[in-house]
């Protein structure tokens, strides 16, 4: 399904400021999938993500997606195939404009743009039928625009948004980072049932080490633009928060900077 | 003073296609675009070159508006493929198109007086419908002992506008009309929804600067010429419109605010005319330019001023009230 092939990303090279983002990353991803990546911060989780999504070409290296080699294609065209939610809420919508043309927007992702109503009766139950999944209340709310919702309500539309044209791939990058705890729970349950229901292949970063382990049947840890552990199935289900700090340990000799990395 | 208005009505009427343009690009696209200045003309130059070149008017109008279409193309690529900062595309595009528009006009000023015009097109065959003498009759018998020689090109041409507005309102709700909105709302957002953003800019600019060609050649075909110089000044004449008519009408709906921007340019016509005409303000034609600017910042600072008017009214009507309670607890 997804393919990353000897990728590697430096930031201003040959200067000060000289950062290195990944380095050699070779991994693939299983059709339906579910990937928690966790790691310190300027591990390159971000980099990953937006090297696989077109925000970012890589040095050098493949992205491919359904044996389909894409490192070239523009962001806009890789997107047809790529949901993606970001950590700041207000990034995922268009807050002059309503929900229901929020989701109009969404709903033309996978298809071609044309000169027809972007809204319409059926769409509208559609889209209604989508949102009464939420528990929101936002079916009941289709004009309203979405500037006045709350962040939670604004990520939970966008997780919405990002997921039901049924894209090839799932990127979310501390999706949930901004929100409240009790917010950021719902949003992790519905993550959760919007990757069952429609059996995305899914790649989501998190700071939370426990819910890294709770959610997903596979686990990357980065550091320093590489992928340093990969565990999937049963190994993954019996992981602890100790086993992933005495294994971050073992591999770089040293304590994962635990100040961002919520210990759950 | 009735057919000074009715005057102001007419121009503001057709100058409302250019404030629709100007809407499109300011607004929706967040591009604050000064080619407007420019395809203006174009639209005038073009089209009143090849009307007196024997085109036919419709063909000479449509003609020109395209070129002005295909000039805003231009000033989107210059930003999006050239990355060159929006306001600046604009200006490179505006003057530009200065010396493009005296190329193609051949001289400063060609005068369209003797010329069958669309206008003159349209009025003739309204002349026939006897709708005028109608009116006339009315206005006569109501006491008005001066009244326009013709209804028809107002009518006609509001019906254009209006239409344009219609059309502008579908637009922007399609699916291609969408994107747009987003890509002034939320680039970053709709780029993640597989939106050729760079093409939509271009696009949006292009059919901006259509209406305002489109318009600059009825207000040439109107006034009777083209004048290499009439666009100067254009992209603050419709940003007066624009804002003026959001502050009077408001912007809640697409509908709404393009309704506003008609709105607004013909009470920009008409304030302007009241100001010429205004003996004691001792105005001249020349000081058009300033009485725009002053508009415009009237239309921008009082709506903020008034709020922070209520604002404090508010306040004080709170701060009352806790007095009041305190003196009641005093007192008991
Ligand atoms: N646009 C950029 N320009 C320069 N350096 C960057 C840029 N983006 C990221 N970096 C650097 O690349 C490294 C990886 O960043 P990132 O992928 O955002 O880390 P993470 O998301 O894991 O915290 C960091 O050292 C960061 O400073
Ligand atoms: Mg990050």
């Amino acid at each position: 399904m997804l393919k990353l092939e000897d990728i590697s990303m430096t930031f201003n090279e040959d200067t000060p400021d000289e950062k290195i983002a990944l380095q050699d990353v070779n991994v693939e991803l299983e059709k339906g999938e579910f990937v928690t990546v966790i790691g310190s911060n300027g591990a390159g989780k971000s980099t990953l993500m937006n090297v696989i999504s077109g925000s970012l070409i890589p040095d050098v290296g493949n992205v491919l997606i359904n044996d389909q080699n894409v490192v070239n294609f523009p962001e806009y065209k890789r997107s047809k195939m790529i949901g993606r939610v970001f950590q700041d809420p207000m990034a995922g919508t268009a807050p002059s404009m309503t929900i229901e043309e929020n989701l109009a927007m969404a709903y033309a992702r996978d298809k071609k743009r044309r000169l027809v109503p972007g809204v319409n009766k059926k769409r509208q139950d559609f889209f209604q039928s989508y949102l009464e999944t939420l528990s929101l209340g936002l079916e009941d709310r289709l004009n309203a625009k979405v500037g006045l919702l709350s962040g939670g309500e604004r990520q939970a539309l966008s997780l919405l948004m990002a997921t039901f044209t049924e894209p090839y791939i799932l990127l979310l990058d501390e999706h949930t980072a901004a929100l409240d705890p009790s917010r950021a729970e719902l949003i992790t349950e519905i993550t959760q049932n919007v990757v069952d229901q429609f059996g995305l292949t899914t790649l989501m970063v998190t700071h939370n080490m426990q819910q890294a382990l709770d959610l997903g049947d596979r686990l990357f840890m980065m550091d320093k633009g590489q992928i340093i552990l990969d565990i999937k199935g049963e190994e993954k289900q019996n992981l602890t928060v100790k086993d992933l700090l005495d294994e971050f340990q073992r591999i770089r000799g040293k304590q994962i900077d635990s100040d961002r990395a919520v210990l759950g | 003073m009735l057919i000074a208005l009715f005057g102001a009505i007419e121009s503001g009427v057709i100058y409302a296609i250019m404030a629709l343009g100007v809407y499109l690009s300011f607004r929706v696209l967040d591009f604050p675009d000064l080619t407007v200045d420019g395809s203006f003309v174009t639209g005038a130059g073009i089209t009143a070159m090849l009307i007196v070149d024997g085109t036919p008017p419709v063909m000479a109008t449509i003609i020109g508006a395209f070129a002005g279409f295909i000039a805003g193309c231009i000033t989107g690529l210059l930003h999006t493929k050239g990355k060159i900062n929006a306001l600046l595309s604009g200006i490179l595009m505006m003057i530009a198109l200065y010396s493009i528009n005296l190329r193609f006009m051949g001289r400063p000023t060609i005068s369209l007086l003797n010329e069958t015009t669309l206008l003159s097109q349209l009025e003739s065959a309204w002349a026939m419908t006897g709708i005028d003498t109608g009116i006339t009759g009315l206005l006569t018998a109501l006491g008005a002992d001066r009244v326009p020689s013709t209804w028809g090109i107002l009518i006609l041409m509001a019906i254009l506008t209006i239409a344009i507005k219609y059309l502008l309102d579908f637009f922007l709700k399609t699916e291609v009309g969408l994107a747009i909105r987003a890509t002034g709302d939320n680039q970053k957002m709709i780029r993640s929804l597989s939106a050729n953003t760079n093409f939509l800019i271009i696009v949006g600019i292009g059919l901006s600067n259509g209406l305002v060609a489109l318009s600059g050649a009825l207000v040439a075909q109107h006034g009777g010429f083209a004048n290499s110089n009439m666009g100067i000044g254009m992209i603050v004449i419709g940003l007066a419109s624009v804002i003026i008519g959001e502050a009077l009408f408001g912007k809640k709906t697409i509908a709404r605010v393009t309704l506003a921007v008609i709105g607004g340019a013909i009470i920009y016509r008409i304030v302007v005319t009241l100001a010429l005409r205004a003996d004691y303000l001792n105005l001249e034609s020349s000081d058009l330019k300033l009485i725009t600017a002053v508009l415009v910042i009237i239309a921008l600072i009082t709506p903020k001023i008034l709020q922070a008017r209520r604002e404090k009214k508010r306040r004080q009507a709170k701060r009352n009230a806790l007095m009041k309670r305190k003196e009641g607890e005093a007192s008991a």
